[in-house]
């Protein structure tokens, strides 16, 4: 079966050794994390995972299924690239020489709608946030230049269908 | 033992009290009722220790001799009776030392709580003595797990670690406490938990579904059921025997399945998988409606997932979604729990008769009493004892009634094969997993459980000697196990696959073995050992009629093999008879 890109989506109680628990679910089965963000969600209390895996169809139903058997799991969700709105973000450390010596980097800033989010006498640091492919494209276009860092984050999505949690929750207390 | 079942909820207190962390623990236990638990102590838990000892009118400790006797216990004892199991040892090696039992109870969904001390919590992270981080060890093999770091948390964490572990699928749930929240106080109100918001126990029961299988199941005409352990883990014995004597299918027990229905009952055919019986593995491939029931389909189970059943509908019925399509594609998947989804579909089911395809079970079995069983009950005079001809003769004396706990190898499988079962929760054995070392520490828990009924521990000289210090937890509680002993003085599983995949090439598979009768006495137990066949009978006899806890060693058959078998990768129906 074909392998395609997946973001999961798992809600979650916000508690200790649970990041542990679920990234073994894919340590066990020799699954990829592409990356992994944890943050708050939309409701108190409650987490929300963001986990982007390469995989088929049927291992990312498997992978859910597991998912919503640990017990503090709430509700996981798989969704394609198509079903969900999502972005990552960058930043790139460079010489402030480069700034005002080489004029394209400006014209390359402005094209790849990067912002500066900050200028020092010895470096600026630049801040992109889109689709991977727009990132690298930024990172090919200043690596010429020299980038003294470069780190990107984890992807963050939300998805174009509705997540009910809080009725779930509710659900399950009545 | 006779204080135990004494003992009741002791704790209604509507005023709550200040007390320590460690009385906690104990207060809880006994307002979950579990007085009964198995346990070794250590510096880590020594507060929990000494409250054992102010409430041991009421909650009985049994001290095992490591802690792996301790949570094979707990799992005998919660297999027996239906209950929760508890297991309690110190930090660091006590802990680790449990994890071969949860981990075993974790694939063969055994309900454990299991209560590790820990080192303070100022301590915690720094590498201090016996520390270990048993919570990380622990994840992958338990349904659930919490570190107690303040007194305050026990009544809750432990509340819903016996709701965890009992409810929907069970499992074990490890609790680590850190020593200081052993000594601090709190304000002691126990409630015993009923839901945990994140968690659905028991998955909705879909009526459509329920119909839809109802409709393939009555226009079948060879259905087949494979049942498993979840028919008695859902307390389904009696749904279950009215659902297939209502439809007339033929059915078949997994290995922990073993015991739902009597063996005796006419539409048994025996055990599917690896080792188990011809007819159903053959006929898995013929049937046209393949009905699963409380089992997961493992790979011991199906052999070649590429050509298992694939002729059939599969109606899988299965309380824990994730089972579902794991390995097997199912056409309707019937979620909840077997008890109540077998009973509503049974007013949907008709009245069916399926002579023919009985009759092919019949056929095929006939071919495997001829060329497997008769000879296996029936060997030629002069050589040694078989493994099937001492079970076939244990079934004389038992009737049926006794609770047989097997450890893991050859002898296993020639018990679950040949083993004779009136009752539910009969037969227990380490399934998943494959614990050697299992059966004894397991038969104690288990003859504890249920003291009226008679446990015979039925073990190999290789997984004997993996738990043998048990033999020290029997000799302290004077529990009346009896321990059956099938000296091969193999291996015989492994070497049996080295006879038949490696050559003959018996690479540390050739025991030299102590005295075990001799050693059975140092332990203060009644010993025999049988060598000759005219014997044997004799020999059985007097270990059944002992009060007390006694040793038999059998010596039998060297390179017996078990057979029929299913090779690795091959597929059910291509069963070897030899």
């Amino acid at each position: 079966m074909k392998n395609e890109i997946y973001t999961i989506s798992i809600y979650t109680e916000n508690n200790l050794g649970l990041l542990n628990r679920i990234s073994a679910i894919f340590l066990k089965r020799h699954i990829n994390i592409e990356s992994l963000t944890v943050s708050d969600s939309e409701i108190e209390h409650v987490s929300r995972f963001v986990i982007v895996v390469n995989v088929s169809k049927e291992q990312i139903k498997k992978i859910i299924g597991q998912l919503e058997k640990q017990i503090e799991v709430i509700k996981a969700y798989y969704h394609t690239n198509n079903q969900s709105i999502y972005l990552q973000s960058a930043l790139f450390k460079v010489k402030s020489s480069l700034l005002f010596d080489k004029r394209q980097i400006q014209n390359i800033i402005k094209k790849s709608n990067a912002q500066i989010i900050t200028v020092s006498r010895d470096f600026f640091v630049i801040e992109k946030s889109g689709r991977r492919e727009e990132i690298e494209k930024l990172y090919n276009a200043l690596l010429p230049y020299g980038i003294m860092q470069f780190v990107r984050s984890g992807r963050i999505s939300v998805t174009k269908d509705e997540m009910k949690i809080s009725d779930i929750l509710q659900k399950q207390l009545n | 033992m006779e204080t135990i079942t004494k003992t009741k909820r002791e704790v209604k207190q509507t005023n709550t009290i200040k007390i320590s962390g460690a009385e906690a623990v104990v207060k809880c236990l006994l307002a979950e009722e579990a007085n009964l638990i198995y346990g070794y102590p250590g510096g880590a838990i020594m507060p929990v220790y000494d409250e054992f000892y102010k409430y041991r009118d009421r909650l009985h400790h049994v001290l095992t001799r490591h802690e792996q006797g301790a949570v094979h216990a707990a799992q005998g004892f919660a297999r027996a009776t239906g209950g929760v199991g508890v297991a309690i040892a110190t930090s660091g090696p006590g802990a680790t030392n449990l994890i071969t039992g949860i981990a075993d109870a974790q694939i063969d969904s055994t309900p454990l709580v299991c209560l590790t001390g820990q080192v303070s919590s100022h301590l915690l992270g720094s590498d201090a003595f016996q520390e270990t981080d048993i919570i990380s060890i622990s994840t992958p093999v338990t349904k659930w797990n919490y570190q107690i770091t303040n007194a305050a948390e026990i009544p809750e964490v432990i509340a819903k670690a016996f709701y965890i572990a009992k409810s929907g699928r069970p499992g074990p749930v490890l609790i680590d406490i850190t020593k200081d929240a052993q000594f601090g106080e709190l304000d002691f109100e126990y409630k015993k938990c009923k839901d945990v918001r994140s968690y659905t126990p028991v998955p909705k029961m879909e009526n459509p579904k329920i119909k839809a299988a109802a409709d393939i199941i009555n226009k079948a005409k060879k259905p087949f059921v494979v049942f498993g352990q979840g028919v008695i883990l859902g307390k389904a014995e009696e749904e279950f025997k009215a659902f297939i004597e209502k439809a007339d299918i033929p059915s078949a027990s997994t290995l922990l399945g073993l015991s739902a229905i009597s063996t005796e009952h006419n539409l048994f055919y025996g055990m599917v998988g690896m080792h188990g019986h011809y007819a159903p593995n053959v006929l898995t491939n013929e049937c046209d409606v393949l009905i699963a029931i409380g089992m997961r389909f493992d790979d011991r189970v199906t052999g070649n997932l590429e050509t298992y059943a694939k002729q059939a509908k599969v109606i899988h019925f299965e309380i824990d979604p994730s089972e579902v399509d794991k390995n097997v594609k199912t056409d309707i998947a019937v979620l909840g729990n077997v008890k109540d989804t077998l009973a509503k579909i049974l007013p949907l089911i008709e009245k069916n008769k399926h002579d023919s395809w009985h009759q092919k079970f019949n056929d095929l079995y006939d071919i495997e009493y001829k060329e497997v069983i008769h000879s296996q009950q029936n060997p030629t005079e002069g050589g040694r004892i078989t493994m099937a001809e001492v079970i076939t003769l244990l079934n004389d004396q038992t009737k049926g009634d006794a609770i047989l706990v097997s450890d893991v190898g050859q002898h296993q499988m020639i018990t679950s094969r040949f083993g004779k079962f009136n009752k539910s929760k009969s037969k227990i054995t380490s399934g998943g997993l494959g614990t050697m070392g299992f059966a004894l520490p397991a038969a104690i828990g288990a003859k504890m459980g249920v003291p009226e009924r008679d446990v015979v521990a039925i073990i190999g000289d290789g997984s004997f000697q993996m738990n043998i210090q048990e033999l020290g937890t029997v000799l302290q509680t004077k529990v009346p196990v009896k321990i059956i002993i099938l000296n091969n003085e193999f291996l015989g599983m492994v070497r049996q696959w080295q006879e038949l995949f490696f050559d003959k090439r018996y690479a540390s598979t050739v025991m030299t073995n102590p005295d075990f009768v001799k050693i059975a006495e140092g332990y203060g137990l009644s010993g025999n050992r049988v060598e000759k066949r005219e014997d044997l009978a004799d020999g059985i006899a007097k270990m059944m009629a002992s009060k007390e806890s006694y040793l038999l060693e059998i010596m039998v058959d060297k390179e017996g093999n078990v057979f029929p078998m299913i090779p690795t990768g091959a597929s059910v129906s291509d069963i070897r008879l030899k």
